[in-house]
């Protein structure tokens, strides 16, 4: 594949639950390591959208491409199989608002599991790869502690760490630091900021303006389930085209007249 | 006045001694049976197939609405009957009271299970696992951990409820005792020693259930 084709193709994306439409005829390209930020307002469906890249949610229609894996959806068709969504799955990696650490194992425990369960890797050598990304979320310390013994900041990034540990082609965050209280809100970014420098291609759902302005290489700007405006990430964030977007930019940039006077 | 003479239950206490032990082996039957029994009614509760589901349903209400005491006489004179096999009054006890323990269990562990956070299965689906595997792995050790003084409760509640096998002549603790009322005529010293035994095994099984649920309480 050259470099040219996009790692995620997103076409025709369609979603409903029930007689509410989320997602109406998305289409969306992500290049190979590069950064994503869905904005918008809440219910704009930017994490229905997020969820349908990896079938966490599965759309009622419309296709998706994520590496050389496609899905095609039609209302009338079944689900796919538990274990081909299940494969797929394990090449992308995904970070919730909430940690979803598994609070009955060790840090190291949590970071290990998948890559011994799911891709048979040997327990040391999933020990070994395991550490590496702990290191690398800065955490290799707290190794054999138990989740809730860590502050919300270490949790996501433990959670990070066993999202990298897979080796996913992708990296999807779903507000991962809304959740947080404000002094850990950096530490996250900052991890992620790491993981966007090194090439990894990611979708992020964010509330963090600056951090979408500063990471991301493109924006996309989302509401009531339609793409409103997308574009090179300083474009949309500091010349928007569209009025929606404009105000819901118009808090970010208040804020940024009153940091520069 | 009646004079107690509870001296007299030494000549019976290998009597005693053996029922206690047959009931100790049905609790333990059935409360594996049981856990059998009602895991499986519980994920046919949770199958998202309806015909698993109703049929779980049915078989819980009917083993919940029913009393324990007719199950078992229903299943030695009944069942043999209907389906021509033969029972004995071992299996056929057995089957009731784990039948009867199992719709108890189901309701427990199906509550358990639905009771872990969502985010749980979601992050073990985004991590590429099964339902099967993260089930196995991820919701059922965090799941059980809660459920286990309920289970304990109702476990002992099993072990009470083995009382009920003597009206099919197998010879527990009850059963037992009643023999030794009839040969020594003093069936208040021989129900009194059945009833000392019961509680002695039972008390401290249910002030570990209390710790457990303190403990369990405090964590969470």
């Amino acid at each position: 594949m050259s470099a040219r084709t996009p790692k995620i193709e997103i076409k025709g994306l369609r979603k409903s639950f029930g007689s509410l439409e989320v997602l109406k005829d998305i289409n969306l390209h992500v290049d190979p390591g590069s950064v994503v930020a869905l904005l918008g307002p809440s219910g704009s469906g930017k994490s229905t959208l997020l969820r349908c890249i990896n079938l966490l949610v599965v759309p009622d229609g419309g296709s998706i491409r994520v590496g050389e894996r496609t899905f095609e959806f039609r209302e009338s068709e079944k689900l796919p199989r538990a274990r081909v969504l299940a494969e797929f799955r394990s090449r992308t990696g995904m970070v919730f608002q909430n940690f979803n650490l598994f609070p009955h194992m060790t840090v190291l425990d949590n970071v290990i599991e998948a890559p011994i369960h799911v891709k048979g890797l040997d327990r040391k050598t999933a020990i070994e790869k395991g550490m590496e990304q702990l290191e690398r979320v800065g955490l290799a310390d707290r190794a054999s502690q138990m989740p809730d013994t860590l502050s919300g900041g270490q949790k996501q990034r433990v959670a990070i760490a066993r999202a990298l540990a897979m080796e996913p082609e992708v990296m999807l965050f779903d507000e991962a630091t809304s959740a947080l209280d404000p002094e850990l809100v950096g530490e996250v970014l900052q991890a992620m900021q790491k993981l966007a420098a090194e090439g990894m291609t990611m979708v992020v759902v964010t509330h963090e303006i600056a951090f979408a302005r500063d990471v991301a290489d493109r924006v996309v700007f989302m509401r009531d389930g339609y793409v409103v405006e997308e574009g090179p990430a300083r474009e949309v964030i500091d010349t928007p085209k569209m009025e929606a977007t404009q105000a819901f930019l118009s808090h970010f940039h208040k804020g940024a007249q009153q940091r520069t006077a | 006045m009646y004079e107690w003479d509870f001296s007299i239950l030494w000549n019976y206490r290998w009597l005693f001694l053996e029922g206690l032990g047959i009931t100790i082996a049905f609790t333990a039957a059935t409360v594996l049976g049981g856990l059998a029994v009602g895991m499986t009614a519980a994920f046919c509760l949770l199958s998202p197939f309806r015909i698993l589901r109703a049929t779980a349903l049915a078989f819980i209400e009917v083993f919940r609405c029913t009393p324990v005491l007719v199950q078992l006489i229903w299943c030695y004179y009944a069942l043999p009957m209907i389906s021509g096999i033969e029972m004995t009054p071992v299996t056929a006890s057995v089957l009731a009271l784990s039948c009867y323990g199992g719709s108890f269990y189901a309701e427990i562990i199906r509550g358990g299970i639905v009771s872990i956070d969502r985010g749980q299965s979601e992050a073990a689906a985004a991590l590429g696992m099964t339902p099967a595997l993260a089930m196995r792995r991820i919701i059922l050790p965090q799941a059980l951990r809660r459920m286990l003084p309920a289970l304990m409760n109702q476990s002992i509640l099993q072990f009470k409820n083995t009382s009920l096998v003597s009206v099919l002549a197998v010879p527990d603790l009850v059963y037992q005792g009643q023999i030794a009322a009839h040969d020594s005529f003093r069936p208040l010293e021989t129900y009194t020693a059945v009833a000392v035994s019961y509680f002695m095994i039972l008390f401290p099984l249910t002030l570990l259930v209390r710790h457990l649920e303190r403990r369990l309480g405090k964590s969470e």
